[in-house]
């Protein structure tokens, strides 16, 4: 397989101001074709206004089994939340 | 269905590891790539999206045989975009399933080689115009069938590509059935093409949902891991509820003498294909196999040129810019 064309993933933004938004992923020889092939694949229906591709052996990620020690520590940090705070309701809105 | 008779892979791993990864699948959370899973829950999820993927490449040769011929302007470049929609799904899914592991030219020399199958449907010829109308309106009405419950399906890259799916998938329905109206109301020459398009496709739709629920022997453990949502029976008999009212509608016959209303069930009786044709056509001996697998061999050797000639371009340029750096 050592000629298979490498794999790309593609995100693509929206018409209406959001970020661009992970969509798959599709296989091309080099990045202009791959945005070209993203086109086509993934914004047949005015899905998307920009694309970016990005070669998937770039990408680095969280490691899965360490997902605890990654997330775990926000979620005893209640006080980072709006909700924490007893605020009398004469102080308006906040 | 797209995925017909998946067999369910045995799994001989921790059974604490086991009971946990079904606990997350109980509780409704979705398993990622990079998460542990059964190797049995890997190897059959490889197996089903595969022959789902292969499904909507092969599907696309019956339709792709009308482009050419389709009777206006406005019908040829529907058609073409319903085709192209097929070419589309076929992509999500090989994306989904290389998430598990297998990669896409692994997967499409198992299609061509035989050693993975796609749905027994695409192995029946297209030979009216009308045909186009009983594909999109009943095979992809089948194919709908299936595919609404498998967004909620336990892998999540195979239930996002079903979401993205399912929205393009109403298209090609109505379309299908938007051909059938019109050469139901036209012509008695056109009527009586379209009742001979459902005479041939009734059957080898039914046929899509696998076989009875008696005889399919791996449901078990793929419902446990949600990667089968209902049995096949209970698709079937959805399918039959909703067809036969829009048959009706259609001014059309469904071609089973048998077909009557049960109030008792909320549902019709009605008569179950031939199930040794099923097996056959699975087997390879329908009317089109090997010349569906022979057009996918051409396809797949004739571009042999082009995949490497535009790879070696790309390699050459990237070392261009890399000695100019
Ligand atoms: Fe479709």
């Amino acid at each position: 397989m050592q000629n298979e064309w490498p794999l790309w993933e593609i995100f693509i933004r929206g018409q209406h101001g959001l970020s661009h938004r992970h969509v798959g992923s599709l296989h091309a020889p080099d990045a202009e074709t791959a945005v070209r092939n993203a086109r086509d694949v993934y914004t047949r229906r005015s899905e998307g206004v920009s694309i970016w591709v990005v070669e998937a052996a770039q990408i680095t990620a969280s490691d899965p089994d360490a997902k605890e020690a990654m997330f775990e520590p926000a979620e005893d940090k209640v006080y980072r939340h709006p909700t924490f705070y007893d605020i009398p309701d004469d102080a308006g809105h906040m | 269905m797209y995925a017909q008779m998946i067999k369910s892979e045995a799994t001989d791993e921790d059974p604490e590891k086991l009971a946990a990864f079904q606990a997350r699948i109980d509780a409704g959370e979705k398993i990622e790539p990079k998460d542990w899973m059964p190797a049995g829950y890997r190897k059959t999820l490889i197996r089903q999206i595969g022959q789902h993927a292969h499904s909507e490449i092969v599907g696309q040769l019956p339709e792709g045989n009308w482009i050419t011929r389709a009777p206006t302007l406005e019908r040829k470049a529907i058609l073409l975009a319903k085709v192209q929609d097929e070419a589309g799904h076929g992509l999500y899914l090989y994306c989904a399933a290389e998430t598990l592991g297998v990669s896409r030219d692994e997967l499409t020399e198992m299609l061509l080689d035989g050693r993975m199958k796609y749905s027994s449907i695409f192995n029946y010829p297209t030979l009216t115009w009308a045909d186009m109308g009983a594909v999109g309106w009943l095979v992809d009405g089948a194919a709908i069938m299936n595919q609404v419950p498998l967004q909620r399906t336990s892998y999540g890259p195979y239930a996002r590509a079903m979401v993205r799916i399912c929205k393009e998938e109403s298209f090609h329905q109505r379309q299908g059935f938007a051909i059938m109206m019109k050469m139901a109301e036209g012509t008695e020459a056109q009527r009586r093409m379209a009742q001979d398009a459902l005479n041939r496709f009734w059957y080898p739709a039914l046929m899509m949902f696998g076989p009875s629920d008696k005889d399919s022997v791996h449901s078990a453990q793929s419902m446990r891991w949600r990667i089968k949502m209902n049995t096949n029976d209970e698709l079937r008999q959805k399918f039959v509820n909703e067809s036969v009212p829009q048959a009706k509608l259609l001014g059309l016959t469904v071609p089973d003498p048998e077909l009557r209303w049960n109030e008792e069930k909320g549902g019709y009786d009605y008569s179950e294909p031939d199930w040794s044709e099923f097996f056959a056509v699975i087997q390879g001996h329908g009317p089109c196999n090997t010349d569906r697998i022979e057009a996918r061999n051409k396809a797949w050797d004739d571009g042999a040129w082009v995949r490497e000639g535009m790879l070696a371009h790309a390699r050459k340029k990237a070392a261009v810019r890399v000695a100019a750096e």
